[in-house]
């Protein structure tokens, strides 16, 4: 940053080095906020959950009914796509939708580090979608879950290119999944940063500015509920799509 | 989250591949600033490799505790409680079907007991009827019979009376025939003669 008085809207996804750990082979290693706030999500997420269900009511409490409320949310989302097969997994989803949900939830509160706005976290959080689809489809499968790639019912002669076209749609997925929650997080908080400062740079320039600023004020509050949205439906999505590439990997066959 | 660090109100568009541009005039009280790329380790934030190993690394480590510690506590926590409760109404329910078909028996022994109860007071007020009935029938044949014999007395009297009187009729028809008779002819009738013609008028 040139100085500490301007207005950035790329510095909130800025890495910052909180412990350096050197750079052991090469890489460089550093405990940084993206980390910390991982590790506070993970533990907000946690925390949570026992803190809610420490009573054990046979009548929930509000926080109760939370905790029980995403954990029915989430298990009919995977009982509906993916069928009973599919809760084997449903560990797996709950995890990936409740830090996806509370990541873009912290990346609401001002000066906080939105996690899933850097794209390798969303690709890596993808990645693990897709192998764990990969990896258990020919688990259970074997060769058989290759079938995915050939669609039945189609003539001879245009199935060499319906298999290339399931295989490209089969490896764009993990990139839509990241890309998808990524931009959407990015894009919303880049253009909060630059209503915001438009703000404030219409109320420097006087009492007209300030009448102005008015303007942008509206639109940072309309935007400001619009990620709210955007932060649980982009949760949601994410982890619906989960559910359907494992349906996938269960039922390969189409 | 406005970010709105200091009085100054400048803005700065960060560019991976912009050209560094430091110290713009300012225009209107606001400075447009380009920040150089090398401000934190070069260019654009989300696409800076260097960050990357050390990302993946505590996503791994986070992402992998935070899905043991859903996967063997929370999860097996919150399904505890949510199992615990479907036990919980089930049996509730089991007992209210329970208490539900207990009482429906007793409802089912009340209205026995009341059929039974009507049927016996239906038979009690039967047997009462017929014994009455039964006493007004005797009672009004006997009147009937006690009735019948004072008329056949009354009937029997009256015949009598009436053939007496019919005798008295002929004997002072006799005499008064008679004493017409001698009144006529100056002489007394033979009452034999008298009496066979008002026989014969009787008769006729």
């Amino acid at each position: 940053m040139a100085s500490e008085s301007v207005i950035d809207p790329i510095h909130q996804f800025h890495i910052l080095k909180i412990v350096d750990l050197g750079e052991p082979g090469g890489v460089q290693l550093a405990f940084t906020n993206s980390a910390a706030f991982m590790f506070g999500i993970v533990a907000l997420i946690f925390f949570f959950l026992t803190f809610a269900t420490r009573g054990r009511t046979l009548v929930p409490g509000r926080l109760q009914s939370m905790a029980e409320m995403s954990y029915e949310f989430v298990a009919s989302m995977v009982r509906s796509t993916a069928g009973n097969e599919g809760m084997k997994f449903f560990p797996l989803v709950f995890s990936l939708f409740m830090f996806v949900l509370v990541a873009n939830f912290i990346g609401m509160i001002p000066y906080g580090f939105t996690v899933t706005s850097h794209l390798i976290v969303t690709a890596m959080l993808a990645l693990v979608v897709i192998l764990t689809v990969i990896i258990y489809g020919f688990m259970r499968h074997g060769t058989h879950f290759l079938g995915l790639f050939v669609p039945s019912g189609v003539p001879a002669f245009l199935l060499p290119f319906m298999v290339v076209i399931e295989v490209i749609s089969f490896l764009s997925r993990p990139i839509s999944l990241s890309l998808r929650l990524f931009a959407n997080m990015l894009a919303g908080h880049i253009a909060m940063k630059v209503f915001a400062g438009f703000i404030v740079m219409m109320s420097a320039s006087g009492f007209l500015g300030l009448l102005g600023g008015t303007l942008p004020l509206a639109m940072v509050i309309a935007l400001t509920a619009l990620e709210f949205l955007v932060a649980a439906l982009q949760a949601y999505v994410f982890a619906v799509l989960t559910c359907i590439y494992l349906n996938d990997a269960l039922h390969p066959g189409h | 989250m406005p970010e709105t660090q200091g009085p100054a109100g400048i803005l700065v568009i960060a560019q991976a591949d912009a050209p560094v541009a430091h110290g713009t005039p300012p225009r209107d009280g606001v400075e447009f600033e380009v920040p150089s790329t090398e401000a934190h380790g070069g260019g654009f934030p989300p696409f800076d490799v260097h960050t990357f190993p050390s990302q993946i690394i505590w996503l791994a480590i986070a992402f992998g505790a935070l899905y043991l510690l859903m996967s063997r506590i929370a999860l097996p926590r919150i399904a505890n409680i949510l199992e615990e409760r479907h036990d919980r109404v089930a049996d509730d329910l089991e007992e209210a079907g329970k208490l539900k078909a207990e009482s429906e028996a007793a409802a089912q022994a009340y209205e026995h007991a009341l059929a039974t109860a009507r049927g016996k007071a239906h038979g009690i007020a039967t047997e009462t009827r017929d014994k009455l009935s039964a006493e007004s029938d005797a009672s009004r044949k006997s009147l009937e019979a006690e009735l019948a014999a004072k008329l056949a007395a009354a009937e029997e009297q009256i015949a009598t009376t009436k053939t007496a009187a019919m005798a008295n009729v002929r004997g002072i028809a006799v005499d008064a025939a008679g004493a017409i008779v001698g009144e006529l002819i100056g002489s007394a009738p033979v009452p034999q003669a008298v009496e066979a013609a008002v026989d014969d008028a009787i008769k006729s």
